[in-house]
């Protein structure tokens, strides 16, 4: 199994003192990596190395091919006069020739795409009255379209309806049977345990295993340090917890 | 009649012909270009470099050189010493850029108000789409041609990296190409159409037609043609106001799309319902 995603002793920083040390983890691919960790732990500092906008301070980070990156949908603008399918059609994109006007099939790929995340319905409609939960879906959809084998999912759960969230966790186990790879950072200690491999970052890397291994109490609570409500579970075992986050919006 | 008349008078000199031409050149290409301007927040670059190119203005037209020229290598100036500026890390890039800006525009000032210049700084100033010479419209013809092909060429970047700057990175493009391109556009444009509405006035025509038509606009494509629509209309308004109450052609055509834009903003959106 190559590794699809994987950083060898590196530290990620903005100039000055590194803000994320000890990275060393191997994804295969068709993984599905949970990346778990507080507000400011590192998550989207990873991220933002792994899609090459941040160079390791030291070590190094690799992914195979271009990744797709799913950011958070408040850093989209919301006032930008842009439908659903004109969102997914900016996948194509990723295959070069940007001066070119879309193709047929680059159309027809973005119509799949909204399909797949439920949205065929929608294609029309302006990117901005969308609800939070259909917005995440439609910048999934433009991942769709990429093609890429690997997808950086930055909290894709954060703040979204029911029926987004169910529809989302369903697409990422049809995503991963078909070979992809998925990095999903997320604050739901619980739902990790539905992820092939977890990896817990807070300013270091804390752990990186299976979920049964990883989530263990200690682990957790390095992580999230006071941010943690434990539910049960002794210091070894699997732990049921709550992250409890102070959000800075 | 009275009304064909006076719709038609314009049309009767040369210098009516070649204003008329002027503004529906400039006012549709910088109208569509405004759309891109306001998208990615550069309308006080866009100020900035509309005041700061005025020394090249004025040394050209002392020179007796191509406004053309002056106003490009002005451009230029500006932009190097506003970027110049804001390396300074103690300051503000805005800050860094009031001052730079205020020093050139006094320096452009000073060289056209020494004695023995001759008396040009007005319409370096306020515009002279009186004096539109055959050179000028070819200019603006070049503009038009050309800004075109690379608005059509980079349009898929530039809506892709306005909508969401963060992500574009990964779909391999490089945001910062994208704004610096854009940035030469602006330039290009402040650069052929300060000469028709001047140095002060010309950013009008590039921030204005946007704020007229964005609320009704539902893709950018869209608001560009709309823009460009609008800049034409009001530039086209402008000289016949001129015409008729015999007031200052740039002035006129600066105030028609100020009020253009004024009335976008007042009027309800058509936007929200216009969906599918």
């Amino acid at each position: 199994m190559s590794a699809a995603v994987s950083a060898a002793r590196a530290s990620l920083g903005y100039g000055g003192e590194p803000v994320l040390t000890g990275l060393d983890f191997a994804a295969g691919t068709g993984t599905t990596v949970c990346v778990l960790g507080p507000n400011g732990g590192g998550k989207t500092t990873l991220f933002r190395a792994l899609v090459g906008e941040l160079r390791p301070l030291t070590g190094t980070v690799a992914v195979a091919g271009r990744p797709a990156y799913v950011a958070q949908t408040d850093r989209t603008r919301l006032d930008f006069p842009v439908t659903a399918l004109d969102v997914a059609l900016m996948g194509s994109l990723a295959g070069g020739r940007w001066w070119r006007p879309a193709r047929g099939c680059d159309r027809q790929a973005a119509g799949r795409a909204l399909e797949r995340v439920g949205l065929a319905d929608a294609a029309g409609v302006a990117f901005g009255e969308l609800s939070g939960g259909q917005r995440q879906r439609v910048l999934i959809a433009r991942a769709l379209v990429q093609k890429a084998g690997v997808l950086l999912l930055d909290e894709p759960l954060g703040g979204v309806d029911p029926d987004s969230a169910q529809r989302i966790s369903t697409l990422f186990a049809e995503l991963r049977s078909e070979g992809r790879t998925l990095l999903v950072s997320t604050h739901d200690v619980e739902s990790a345990h539905a992820f092939d491999l977890v990896l817990c970052l807070n300013r270091r890397q804390i752990a990186f295993a299976q979920p049964g291994e990883a989530l263990t109490r200690s682990v957790i609570e390095e992580t999230y340090g006071s941010e943690l409500v434990v539910l049960s579970g002794g210091s070894d075992e699997p732990v049921r917890a709550i992250a409890v986050q102070h959000h800075e919006h | 009649m009275d009304l064909v008349d006076t719709l038609l008078e314009p049309w009767r000199s040369g210098i009516g012909r070649r204003a008329l031409l002027e503004v529906v050149l400039l006012g549709g290409i910088c109208g569509a270009l405004s759309f891109w301007v306001t998208s990615y927040r550069l309308a006080y670059p866009a100020e900035s470099l509309a005041h700061g190119l005025l020394p090249g203005l004025v040394i050209a037209a002392l020179a007796g050189l191509p406004l053309l020229l002056g106003a490009a290598g002005g451009v230029g100036l500006a932009a190097a010493a506003i970027a110049l500026a804001a390396r300074d890390e103690r300051i503000a890039p805005e800050t860094a850029t009031a001052v730079v800006i205020s020093g050139a525009f006094g320096l452009g000032a000073l060289l056209a108000l020494r004695p023995d210049a001759p008396a040009r700084l007005e319409e370096l100033l306020f515009g002279d789409l009186v004096g539109v010479g055959d050179a000028d419209l070819f200019a603006a013809g070049a503009l038009a041609v050309l800004a075109s092909l690379a608005l059509a060429a980079l349009h898929r970047p530039l809506t892709a990296v306005a909508f969401d700057p963060v992500t574009a990175g990964a779909l391999g493009l490089a945001p910062a190409r994208v704004r610096l391109a854009l940035l030469g556009l602006l330039a290009a444009a402040l650069a052929v159409a300060v000469q028709g509405l001047g140095s002060l006035l010309v950013l009008a025509v590039l921030v204005a037609p946007a704020v007229a038509v964005r609320r009704r606009s539902a893709s950018p494509l869209q608001a560009m043609l709309a823009g460009a629509a609008v800049a034409a209309g009001a530039g086209i308004a402008g000289v016949y106001a001129s015409y008729l109450l015999g007031i200052a052609a740039g002035a006129a055509v600066a105030l028609a799309l100020c009020l253009a834009a004024a009335a976008g903003s007042a009027l309800p959106g058509l936007r929200r319902g216009a969906a599918a």
